[in-house]
């Protein structure tokens, strides 16, 4: 079980955040191509390593965080608000 | 001489004048107060404690703790009897009676054991050769068969099961430190000296680890232990097993009570300890190891430790003719604690050329064979000799005795380490492998870092704490008053002692009846890997965990391989270290407490209105009003909606209040349709997409001012939409200026339905104008309702003339009470969720049956709501082709050819007289107020083209195939003249 050092509430168990996906990807613009959408929602690269990643802290401030994880070992690095 | 075991001294843990009376397999016996039923059997003379799973050989006692393989009993208690106890955890208390398990009829006259003629068929993995054909007999034969032969214990239900008292505590901690040898106490004192949150953690029943097992340990022992008890932040914990090392600190634990504690706690049996802790130290020791030989099974063969341990804590002697078959010094204290125990001869067979504790052993009184082996064990049910050889060149010798102590190294504990990720190491000069855990985490101290001797254990908890400290940020102080450890005494090394090959069966797990030759098959079939071989042969997967055999397995593994053990390794160890109850996992979350239960506002009135409830997601609804089964009591309030009017409690809807100078450019966004150009007092359909393009949510919104929107979105989905809109909102639209607010509790919401709603509605409802002109259909205002501010919404789900009244939950009864009396004019009902779903399937609303993640707009016929200009959640992948395939499962209504026949959700539509080839299902059936017979809506392929066509509604699981046309899902008042009246 993870433990998030949020920002704002401290450090909390895993069950109080929500995992919202990968944090590095932008939104396409609207005049983008359907390719980059499609690219947005369903391609990932699923690399070992350091991920950069949402977390939404559903069960305290409900404030959205950037959480640097690594996917083998789920040390966390950095987060930020 | 009495051959075999007894009580020869007095033990630590025993009180010979407290003597106990216990029954075994129906006879009974006296044990002592502070025995477990293990040390009381042997006591008695009895070796042999059951039977093997596989083979039905005849098993005595191995261990003496927790990793006990074969001394499996079953308990009777006051829950019924419990399966698979191992004897060595039982303590004894007056009037216990256990079993042992897995024989017929009796344990010394066991029938099947004539499994072991088979044994030739019966290797490892013969399940996945035998029993193909024929396939049928699977049911009449196989099955049964194989159910009643497999496992040990028998799972036997004594009726109702009793709610029992479960617990899980939560406890931070600044150090964990899991053991309490003399690595683990030595870390405690330094750490807590600085003020630490400091939690010990010992899995046996009192504290000291090998500590207690020699005499010139006490004094430090006692002094440590008073020591820690006198600090406020320091707790030590006995019968505590650390079961689980999660990472991030949480660890969890399982806590047995005693029976003394389980009685004055009513009942509770142990307790799940969830621990955070900054750092840890693994002080877990290390376990002594099996030795494979022909016959290592039988009755009388014990682990070395095992009976050093049954002496010293019992007074309990293996036996009174023991030979030992050792490969290190460390060993050699079962002999010297034999010798004090008054049996001065016995052989010891060590696999070296000579060493310190056999010089002294000799001195004792002891034959020593070197370079000696144990080929073969005599004797089946319990042990009467053995076969030895004595070295090289040199011929067998037969040897009389009554119990074998074996020993093929020590084993450090680093299961727990190695699932933080600690890497084991290959340490030659223990043959077995320790770990190295990141010092972020924590440190390993001790026999579990492979240091052998109590004093050596203790400087080496003292280094581990120095670690610690400094991680966490703490110096140490001055180093203490140095006390005189008892000195270690000086060992010559270990020699690897695996397997003495040879005719029988040599066992590497005894639980699941693993066998050498079931490793080498498994290798031979391919399956080399010590991952496969585990899965293959089972080793290691009892409830042991192959704590005793699992490396021996592998080096036998190696061995097979012509690899050193180091290459070969061992499977990776995963929570939990031990068996635990479901009850303790549970906790008090089971039954009634599962899950949390939301109560509307006005529950208490549904009660006493005589609602039938349903349980939806943790909401408590009405589902009718009535204790009555059948459709009957539903139609009726249905019907009473579409003739007069009704009313029917909504406040579960999920609302989230919107405000800000951007919320409408914000609403924009998320909605599929625009809700910019919303007029303020209007209310708006809104279609929430996902970014894939697939219909998300549903729901009215409503703007009550230029900057102000109300969001309503569905029961289920309340949640969920609210993280997806905070979501967007900070992720991808950080710049606007929006507030959202989520409001679902807040609000009471009421839906007053029927052709006579409006007089009802306006007869409470002040400062609000409600004719049709001034408050037309999709309209929203703020107004006074039974004198209490809220708001009213006029739109409808059921298809009739309707309202929504939202007031604050707080004053839901007196406006529902006012309601009911401006309604009892026109016979208002309340009605439930049934009939509200009949009314909205009739209409041809959608809800989550239809929105079911895989349809999208165009799928429900919604995709003239999706805008043209603007970008919005979905859009562009709303857009893609495949949405628009002509056989996509489009909504459609369905209605039975005979009014008499009903309709099943689920039920798939194929042509008539096809048997396969489903071109739909139906989501939702009721049986119908408005219609003759039963209405359902379906998703049926290419449906929009097939309005009027006859299909078959299939439903194979009732054996019902029913008629029924394709029609338009709005079935009742297509043109939405009773809404707008």
């Amino acid at each position: 079980m993870l433990r998030i050092n949020c920002p704002w509430c401290g450090v909390r168990d895993e069950a109080e955040f929500r995992y919202r996906g990968d944090a590095s990807l932008a939104r396409p613009e609207q005049s983008a191509p359907a390719a980059a959408f499609a690219a947005y929602v369903y391609e990932r690269d699923n690399e070992l390593g350091w991920h950069r990643e949402w977390w939404l802290h559903v069960g305290g401030c409900r404030k959205l965080l950037k959480v640097t994880r690594h996917t083998l070992t789920h040390e966390i690095r950095e987060v930020s608000g | 001489m009495i051959p075999g075991p007894g009580r020869v001294a007095v033990g630590m843990m025993t009180d010979p004048k407290r003597p106990i009376r216990f029954r075994f397999d129906g006879r009974t016996f006296r044990g002592l107060a502070g025995d477990t039923l293990a040390s009381a059997l042997l006591a008695n003379g009895q070796q042999i404690a059951g039977r093997s799973l596989k083979y039905h050989r005849p098993r005595g006692i191995l261990t003496c703790g927790p990793e006990e393989p074969c001394a499996l009993v079953e308990l009777a208690g006051k829950q019924g009897r419990e399966p698979n106890r191992p004897a060595t955890m039982v303590e004894l208390y007056e009037g216990l009676e256990a079993d042992s398990q897995n024989r017929w009829p009796t344990l010394h006259f066991d029938l099947l054991r004539t499994s072991e003629l088979f044994a030739r068929f019966l290797p490892a993995g013969f399940y996945y050769k035998t029993f193909m054909s024929p396939g049928r007999a699977w049911e009449y034969l196989y099955e049964p068969v194989l159910r009643r032969a497999a496992g040990l214990g028998r799972l036997r239900s004594s009726g109702k099961a009793p709610h029992l008292p479960a617990e899980i505590l939560h406890d931070h901690l600044d150090v964990l430190i899991v053991g309490s040898g003399t690595a683990g106490l030595a870390a405690a004192q330094r750490l807590a000296r600085r003020g630490l949150r400091i939690m010990v953690a010992e899995e046996d029943s009192v504290l000291g680890g090998g500590s207690l097992l020699d005499e010139r340990w006490t004094l430090w022992r006692q002094a440590a232990l008073r020591n820690l008890e006198a600090l406020p932040t320091v707790r030590c914990l006995t019968r505590t097993a650390v079961i689980g090392a999660y990472g991030h600190g949480v660890f969890a634990a399982l806590e047995t009570l005693t029976g003394a504690e389980s009685t004055r706690l009513a009942g509770l049996r142990e307790r799940l300890r969830v621990i955070r802790s900054r750092s840890v130290i693994f002080a877990t020791g290390a376990i002594e190891r099996l030795v494979a030989f022909p016959g290592n099974d039988v009755p009388g063969v014990m682990l070395a430790g095992a009976a050093l341990k049954y002496l010293r804590r019992y007074g309990v002697a293996a036996g009174r003719q023991p030979a030992f078959f050792l490969n290190s010094d460390e060993a050699y204290e079962c002999v010297f604690a034999f010798a004090a125990a008054g049996i001065k001869h016995g052989t010891i067979i060590d696999v070296r050329a000579g060493s310190p504790a056999a010089d002294r052993a000799r001195a004792l009184g002891y034959e020593v064979i070197h370079r000696g082996r144990v080929q073969a064990v005599l004797g089946r049910a319990y042990l009467r000799g053995l076969r030895v050889s004595a070295g090289e060149n040199q011929p067998l010798r037969k040897l009389k005795a009554d119990c074998l102590l074996i020993s093929g190294g020590y084993t450090p504990a680093i299961a727990l380490a190695t699932q933080l990720g600690a890497e084991p190491r290959w340490r030659d000069d223990i043959a077995a492998f320790t770990a190295e855990l990141s010092p972020a985490l924590g440190q390993l101290a001790g026999a579990a870092r492979g240091i052998t001797g109590l004093a050596a254990g203790a400087t080496d908890g003292e280094s581990a704490a120095r670690l610690v400290a400094s991680q966490l940020g703490q110096e140490f102080g001055a180093d203490p008053p140095a006390t005189t450890l008892p000195a270690d005494p000086e060992t010559a090394a270990l020699s690897p002692l695996w397997e003495v090959p040879g005719e029988g069966k040599s066992f590497v797990d005894l639980q699941n009846d693993v066998t050498c030759e079931d490793v080498r098959l498994a290798a031979r079939e391919g399956y080399e890997h010590v991952e496969h071989m585990k899965r293959y042969t089972t080793h290691g997967m009892a409830t042991d965990q192959g704590r005793i055999g699992g490396l021996l397995g592998s080096a036998v593994l190696a061995q097979a391989r012509g690899l050193a053990v180091s290459e070969v390794g061992q499977p990776k160890a995963r929570p939990f270290a031990q068996s635990v109850p479901f009850a303790a996992l549970a906790g008090a979350e089971a039954g009634e407490h599962f899950k949390p239960k939301r109560r509307l506002p006005l529950h208490d009135w549904h009660e006493s209105a005589g609602a039938t409830f349903v349980n939806i997601g943790l909401w408590l609804r009405p589902l009718v009003y009535s204790q009555h089964p059948g459709w009957e009591p539903v139609l009726n309030e249905a019907r009473a909606v579409r003739s007069s009017v009704g009313i029917t409690d909504l406040s579960t809807l999920g609302k989230i209040d919107v405000q800000g100078p951007d919320a409408a450019r914000f609403l924009d966004f998320v909605y599929a349709n625009a809700f910019s150009n919303l007029r303020v007092g209007g209310a708006r359909y809104g279609l929430m997409l996902r970014e894939d393009g697939m219909l998300f949510d549903d729901g009215t919104t409503s703007r009550l001012a230029n900057e102000h929107f109300l969001i309503t979105t569905t029961t289920a989905n309340s949640a969920a939409v609210l993280e997806h809109l905070e979501f967007q909102l900070q992720a991808n639209w950080p710049q606007l200026d929006v507030q959202l607010t989520d409001v679902g509790d807040h609000w009471a919401q009421f839906a007053v339905a029927g052709p006579r709603s409006r007089e009802v509605v306006s007869s409470v409802v002040t400062g609000l104008e409600l004719s049709n002109a001034a408050f037309p259909f999709m309209s929203a205002a703020a107004a006074r309702i039974a004198d209490v501010a809220g708001r009213v919404f006029r739109i409808s789900f059921s298809g009739e003339l309707a309202y929504e009244l939202s007031v604050p939950a707080l004053h839901a009864r007196t406006v529902w009470t006012a309601l009911l009396a401006a309604g009892t004019p026109y016979s208002i009902v309340p009605y439930g969720l049934d009939a509200l779903n009949t009314l909205r399937i009739e209409k041809g609303h959608v809800t989550g049956a239809e929105l079911n993640g895989n349809t999208s707009a165009d799928d429900l016929g919604m995709q003239r709501m999706l805008k043209k200009q603007g970008d919005y959640i979905g859009r562009s992948l709303a857009q893609r082709p495949g949405f628009y395939a002509p056989d996509r499962l489009q909504l459609v209504g369905v209605r039975p050819l005979d009014a008499q026949r009903r309709l099943r959700n689920g039920a798939q539509l194929l042509r008539p007289g096809a048997r396969t080839g489903s071109l739909g299902y139906l989501t939702s059936v009721t049986a119908a107020a408005a219609f003759d017979g039963w209405v359902g809506l379906a998703l049926l392929s290419a449906g929009r083209s097939r309005l009027g066509q006859r299909l078959v509604a299939a439903s194979p699981t009732h054996a019902e195939n029913v008629d029924v046309e394709v029609v338009s899902p709005h079935m009742y008042d297509p043109e939405n003249l009773r809404v707008r009246a």
